[in-house]
C-alpha cells in the first residue's frame, strides 16, 4: 500500500528501573544490569516473597514543583518525564502550530494505582470521610496522555490506549498509523505504568506468576514475571518533516500488526501471536529473512515463553533458530503498560547501535524452548530490520518493526 | 486432625465444568477438566476454606499438583501444620 509518509523516531525518554533517562537505560541494557529486587513500596512481610522491579531514586520533586505534581499520580509523573526528554531530543519545537497537529497517545495498563490504593486505604481501613479531591483525574487511565499532552502542549489526537501488557506497542502503532496516513504530522506516544502498590501485587499474587527470584525468560526453572514499572515516550515524525529540518533519526518505524486471540483470558495462544508477528512483516512489506532481531515478549512465565517461541517458529519458519530473540524483561522487569515502550525503545537503541541486548537470569535451555535468546550477554551483531513483541492478558497483541534509517 | 479429602474433593468439582461431578482422588486434574483460570479458584477457595497458605505457582504447578489426591494431600500437610 502507498501512504502519504514515512515514519520516523526523532525522540526518545525513559524512566526505568535500570535508569531514567534513555541513555542510561539502554548503557544498563547493554551491560546486563538487572533493576530486580525486593520491593521498598510495599512492605515485603505483606507479599509472598515476590521481588519487584522499581524505578529507583526517582524524585518527583526534581522534576515538577509542589503545584504542577499535585495532579500527578506517579504513573502520570513517569509520562511526563520520558516525554520532556523525548521531545528535548527530537528539537521539535510545538508552538509554531505544530502542535495543533500532533497526537499524544500513551498506553497504560492500570492509570492511577498509587492514587486508587491510597484512596482506598483512606476510605477503608482509615475510615476517613473524605478523599483527596483529585483523586478521579489523578488515577484516570486517560491520565497519563492527557498529561502529556498539556504538559508539552500538543492539541492534537490525544487519548490513553488500555490492553494490559500490549497498550504501549498498540499505542505506538496507533500514533504511526496516523502519522502515515497523514491524520497528524508527529506523535507523542508511548507507555507508563506504576503499579507496585500493595492492592496491585496481591491482585498479581492472586495469579500465581510472580517469581521470587528473577525473571528468567525462557530459561530451565523459570518461575514466572516480575512486575516492574516505567514510563518510555518516543516522538514519532514524518520523514519529510524531519529532513526539512536536519533533525537526527534514530530510526525507521515500518510496521505495525495486531490481532486478538478470541480463545482463552490469560492463556497465550499461538495462533493470536502468529497472526500479529505476520501481520506486521505484511504491513511492513519484510518477510522472515529480512528480520534481524526480535526484542520477544519474554515474560518469564511457563506458557508465555514457550507460546511465544512457537509462535516465532510459526511466523518465521526455518529462519526462526538463526534470529537472536532477547527479553530486556529480565533485567527491567515487566512493567505492563509501558512494557511495550521501553521495548521498542531498546529495539532502535539495538538497530542504532548493532546490538542486540541480552536474556538476563538464563540458567540453560527448557527443552520447549529452543531459539537463540542471546543469553546472559548482549552480543555485537548487524542488525537492520527488528520487531518488538506485546502479547497481552485478555489476548490482545501488538507487534511492531523498525528498520535503520538509511 | 480431621481428614479433608470430602472437602477439597467438593471444591474441586466445583470447579470443573459439566454435569458429570464424580471426583476420585486418582483422577488427574487435566483429565476432569480442570484449566488454569479453575485452578486458581480452586487455591483461593481451598485457603479460604481451611484458613491457610498454599505455596502455589502456576508456573511450576504441573510437577506440584498431577492428580487430585496430590492436592488433597497437600492440604492434608498444611492444615496439620497449622498452629492451633
Amino acid at each position: 500500500m502507498n501512504w502519504p509518509h514515512r515514519v520516523v523516531v526523532t525522540g526518545v525518554g525513559v524512566v526505568s528501573p535500570v535508569g531514567n533517562d534513555a541513555p542510561s537505560y539502554w548503557a544498563a541494557l547493554r551491560e546486563g544490569k538487572v533493576g530486580i529486587g525486593q520491593p521498598t513500596a510495599v512492605p515485603p512481610e505483606l507479599l509472598l516473597k515476590e521481588v519487584v522491579a522499581e524505578v529507583k531514586d526517582f524524585d518527583p520533586a526534581r522534576y515538577f514543583d509542589d503545584r504542577a505534581l499535585a495532579p500527578l499520580d506517579r504513573v502520570s509523573q513517569f509520562a511526563v518525564v520520558a516525554a520532556r526528554e523525548a521531545v528535548a531530543q527530537s528539537g521539535l519545537d510545538f508552538g509554531d502550530g505544530l502542535g495543533d497537529r500532533t497526537a499524544a497517545i500513551v498506553g497504560t495498563g492500570i492509570g492511577g494505582s498509587s492514587t486508587i490504593d491510597e484512596s482506598y486505604k483512606r476510605l477503608y481501613r482509615d475510615n476517613a470521610t473524605r478523599i483527596y479531591p483529585l483523586t478521579v483525574p489523578k488515577l484516570m487511565p486517560n491520565a497519563p496522555a492527557s498529561q502529556v499532552s498539556m504538559h508539552i502542549g500538543l492539541r492534537g489526537p490525544s487519548f490513553g490506549v488500555v490492553s494490559a501488557c500490549s497498550s504501549a506497542t498498540h499505542a505506538i502503532g496507533l500514533a504511526f498509523q496516523m502519522v502515515r496516513a497523514g491524520i497528524a504530522d508527529a506523535a507523542v506516544t508511548g507507555g507508563a505504568e506504576a503499579c507496585i502498590t500493595l492492592g496491585a501485587l496481591k491482585s498479581w499474587e492472586a495469579l500465581r506468576v510472580q517469581a521470587t527470584d528473577t525473571c528468567r525468560p525462557f530459561s530451565r526453572d523459570r518461575r514466572g514475571l516480575v512486575i516492574g514499572e516505567g514510563g518510555a515516550i518516543v516522538v514519532l515524525e514524518t520523514l519529510n518533516g524531519a529532513r526539512a529540518r536536519g533533525a537526527d533519526i534514530l530510526g525507521e518505524i515500518v510496521g505495525v500488526g495486531m490481532s486478538a486471540d478470541a480463545r482463552d483470558l490469560t492463556n497465550p495462544d499461538v495462533d493470536g501471536m502468529t497472526l500479529a508477528i505476520t501481520r506486521c512483516l505484511s504491513d511492513a512489506g519484510l518477510t522472515a529473512d529480512d528480520v534481524d532481531y526480535i526484542n520477544a515478549h519474554g515474560t518469564g512465565t511457563l506458557a508465555n515463553d514457550l507460546t511465544e517461541t512457537k509462535a516465532l517458529k510459526s511466523a518465521l519458519g526455518a529462519r526462526a533458530p538463526r534470529i537472536p530473540a532477547s527479553s530486556t524483561k529480565s533485567m527491567v522487569g515487566h512493567a505492563l503498560g509501558a512494557a511495550g515502550a521501553l521495548e521498542f525503545i531498546a529495539t532502535l537503541m539495538a538497530i542504532r547501535d548493532n546490538v542486540a541486548p541480552p536474556t538476563m537470569g538464563y540458567l540453560g535451555p527448557d527443552p520447549a524452548c529452543d531459539l537463540d535468546y542471546v543469553p546472559n550477554a548482549a552480543r555485537p551483531m548487524k542488525i537492520d530490520v527488528a520487531l518488538s513483541n506485546s502479547f497481552a492478558f485478555g489476548g490482545l497483541n501488538a507487534v511492531l518493526a523498525a528498520r535503520r534509517f538509511a | 486432625m480431621a481428614d479433608v479429602t470430602a472437602d477439597v474433593v467438593a471444591i474441586i468439582a466445583k470447579k470443573i465444568p459439566g454435569e458429570k461431578k464424580d471426583v476420585k482422588v486418582t483422577d488427574k486434574l487435566t483429565d476432569i477438566g480442570l484449566e488454569s483460570i479453575d485452578a486458581l479458584e480452586m487455591i483461593f477457595d481451598l485457603e479460604e476454606k481451611f484458613g491457610i497458605q498454599i505455596p502455589y505457582n502456576a508456573n511450576s504447578a504441573a510437577a506440584d499438583f498431577s492428580t487430585v489426591g496430590d492436592v488433597v494431600k497437600a492440604i492434608q500437610k498444611l492444615v496439620d501444620e497449622k498452629p492451633a
